[in-house]
């Protein structure tokens, strides 16, 4: 099966269970390059269990998933892992930048994983069109909720992956920053012309995409 | 921004705990190291004064109290001997090749005087600085280390005082006067601490009072006697050193002879010296024991350290592994932690077990009579270096596998739920 360039990611016949329950269950999916998603269900309909796969996290049980020309069930863990690194880019409810490192070098690592080095510019970039040049070398402990969630996102995109998965983004955020964060997620990846999934039970979000995935 | 930068900036974070680590690593290694090196620089100086001396004759007593005094010049004499005994020693035809007498018992402001010959000398290879050696009485040819610390120079006299060490109401010989006609090179030898003179001029000193006429060996200008050849008389001497034997036999034979026929005593340096080192060995070996304790407690201390930081950083780790780390990555982050703890304590304990041996060095008292540098390597530090890199690995073992074996998914979830 050759999907390159037309799809990107494919999922048939896809489900997962924990302990024999079953958390997840995904006939058919497919996501073209660039298409901007919404996974939508309710808690412990699976969304998480779902990213974690199409990121190579958890190990697949049942059905097939397709990136690009790839099945993943037929990935080793290795290899999952360094198709994460250089092809997504993971985004969560909470930053989780790391405690020791600048906002930089939380950035410079995702390159290092990524085998990105060297490309210190594409990180100022970035930082730059997200207002955080200024905040560069500050720790994550000394930024305000919102830059560390930027800066979060900046990390997840400055090895400019093919494919950005955030995971309730907007959970903890009031409507105006939640709508913000939706809008900055889209405009970036847009930007890079990466796609984005976006994976949440907030009904808020809906009203900005076209594309939705709803999970029972 | 590298794996090895990420542990870095962990441990610099984290910089209470890594400095309590690394200080009680570096202590245990610093005293592992100042323990090495002052071993083996005693040893080597035990041995560079021992000088080929095969053995030492002298008055009945401990045999290490002979050795000490007469080869080191470190404890007091266990007697005197009869001039005539080891006459007859030295001039042994079937044993002895070269011997050396010496006759001690006095003092200038706490350096030995020596009573010995030029053979003293030209054993050493002592070689002069400025002035000649001693040849007529009352001359004295003097050690580097006791020019620079009493500030004799050439031409200087002074009185000698009764003793061996420097005491407020010893007895000093005020009637005769020694002459300084020679400063020595420095050595690296005991000789260093020494004014070598003439053995007449102990006799002369201390027969004040008990002669009236001046003996032969005594006129004024006169070259000095050599005293294992003239009519030995009543005179006494403190030690004989042979220097060279006549056969491998003499060995065997003659401390047996010594020790069994006559009323002296020979000992054997080599032998006393190893004593010597079996009976520090047991200190050196306890203190030894304590600093491998001290390395053992560093490295479970630094195991608490890495294991509480794992259990506090496994979102980090999570993270890590989202980035694309993988599980081979996360391993070796945590071994490179235990290795950089490793490293910073072997650098302070490195440092402090040089510095703290090369101080000692320059410590009054102790520069004069040990030499003592920190200033060396020993190859035996390579060993101590490997072994701490063991300690660091098997110390960072459990965590790093603890961190490949990260659930991920299930972190991240809870992390999210």
């Amino acid at each position: 099966m050759n999907l390159a360039y037309r799809i990107m990611l494919k999922i048939e016949k896809l489900s997962y269970q924990y302990q024999q329950t079953k958390v997840l269950q995904i006939d058919h999916w497919e996501v073209a390059p660039g298409q901007s998603w919404l996974v939508l269900g309710a808690s412990g309909s699976g969304k998480t269990t779902l990213l974690h796969l199409i990121a190579g996290i958890l190990k697949m049980q049942e059905g097939q998933l397709w990136w690009q020309n790839t099945d993943l069930a037929r990935l080793s863990e290795s290899a999952r892992d360094r198709l994460r690194a250089k092809s997504i880019g993971l985004v969560f409810q909470k930053p989780h930048l790391l405690p020791s490192l600048s906002v930089l070098k939380n950035l410079r690592l995702a390159q290092t994983l990524a085998r990105r080095k060297g490309k210190r510019q594409a990180c100022l970039d970035l930082l730059e069109k997200l207002g955080l040049s200024e905040k560069m070398h500050a720790l994550p402990h000394q930024l305000s909720q919102g830059q560390a969630q930027r800066a979060a996102i900046a990390r997840a995109l400055v090895h400019q992956p093919a494919l950005l998965l955030a995971d309730e983004p907007t959970a903890s955020l009031d409507d105006a920053n939640a709508e913000k964060v939706v809008h900055l997620l889209q405009d970036l990846s847009q930007a890079q012309g990466t796609s984005l999934v976006i994976a949440t039970h907030d009904q808020r979000v809906k009203t900005h995409f076209l594309n939705v995935l709803k999970l029972d | 921004m590298s794996l090895l930068s990420l542990s870095y900036h962990y441990i610099r974070q984290n910089w209470l705990n890594t400095l309590l680590n690394t200080i009680l690593l570096g202590l245990g290694i610093g005293m592992i190291v100042f323990l090495i090196l002052v071993e083996v620089q005693i040893q080597e100086n035990f041995r560079r004064n021992i000088k080929g001396i095969k053995m030492v004759v002298g008055a009945k007593g401990s045999p290490l109290q002979l050795i000490l005094c007469n080869v080191y010049h470190l404890d007091n004499p266990t007697g005197n001997i009869s001039l005539a005994e080891a006459q007859a020693i030295a001039a042994n035809p079937r044993f002895v090749k070269k011997a050396i007498p010496l006759a001690l018992g006095d003092n200038y402001a706490g350096f030995r005087i020596v009573g010995t010959n030029a053979a003293f000398l030209a054993h050493y290879h002592l070689r002069l600085a400025r002035g000649k050696i001693f040849d007529r009485l009352m001359e004295v040819t003097i050690g580097a280390e006791v020019a620079r610390a009493t500030g004799l120079r050439l031409g200087d006299t002074f009185h000698s005082a009764h003793g061996l060490a420097e005491e407020a109401e010893a007895e000093s010989h005020e009637a005769h006067h020694f002459k300084v006609v020679g400063i020595l090179q420095k050595s690296g030898t005991v000789a260093d601490q020494l004014l070598l003179t003439g053995i007449p001029a102990f006799w002369l000193v201390h027969q004040e009072g008990q002669a009236a006429d001046t003996p032969p060996w005594a006129a004024a200008g006169k070259p000095l006697p050599d005293i294992l050849k003239m009519p030995p008389e009543n005179h006494q001497i403190t030690a004989l050193l042979i220097t060279e034997y006549r056969n491998p036999l003499a060995a065997i034979n003659l401390p047996r002879q010594i020790n069994q026929h006559t009323s002296l005593q020979a000992a054997l340096p080599a032998l006393e010296v190893n004593r010597i080192f079996e009976q520090l060995g047991v200190g050196t070996r306890v203190i030894g024991l304590l600093a491998y304790i001290l390395i053992g407690l560093a490295a479970l201390s630094t195991f608490i350290a890495l294991y509480n930081a794992l259990r506090a950083r496994h979102y980090d780790l999570a993270i890590l592994r989202s980035l694309g780390a993988t599980r081979g990555q996360l391993f070796g982050l945590m071994l490179l932690e235990g290795w950089l703890l490793a490293c910073l304590g072997l650098a302070l304990g490195l440092a402090t077990g040089h510095l703290t041996v090369e101080w000692i060095g320059h410590w009054e008292g102790f520069a004069d009579k040990l030499a003592l540098t920190g200033w060396r390597w020993e190859n035996t530090e390579y060993q101590l270096i490997i072994l701490i890199f063991g300690v660091g690995f098997l110390a960072a073992l459990l965590p790093a596998w603890q961190s490949y074996r990260l659930e991920v998914g299930k972190i991240l979830g809870k992390a999210n739920g």
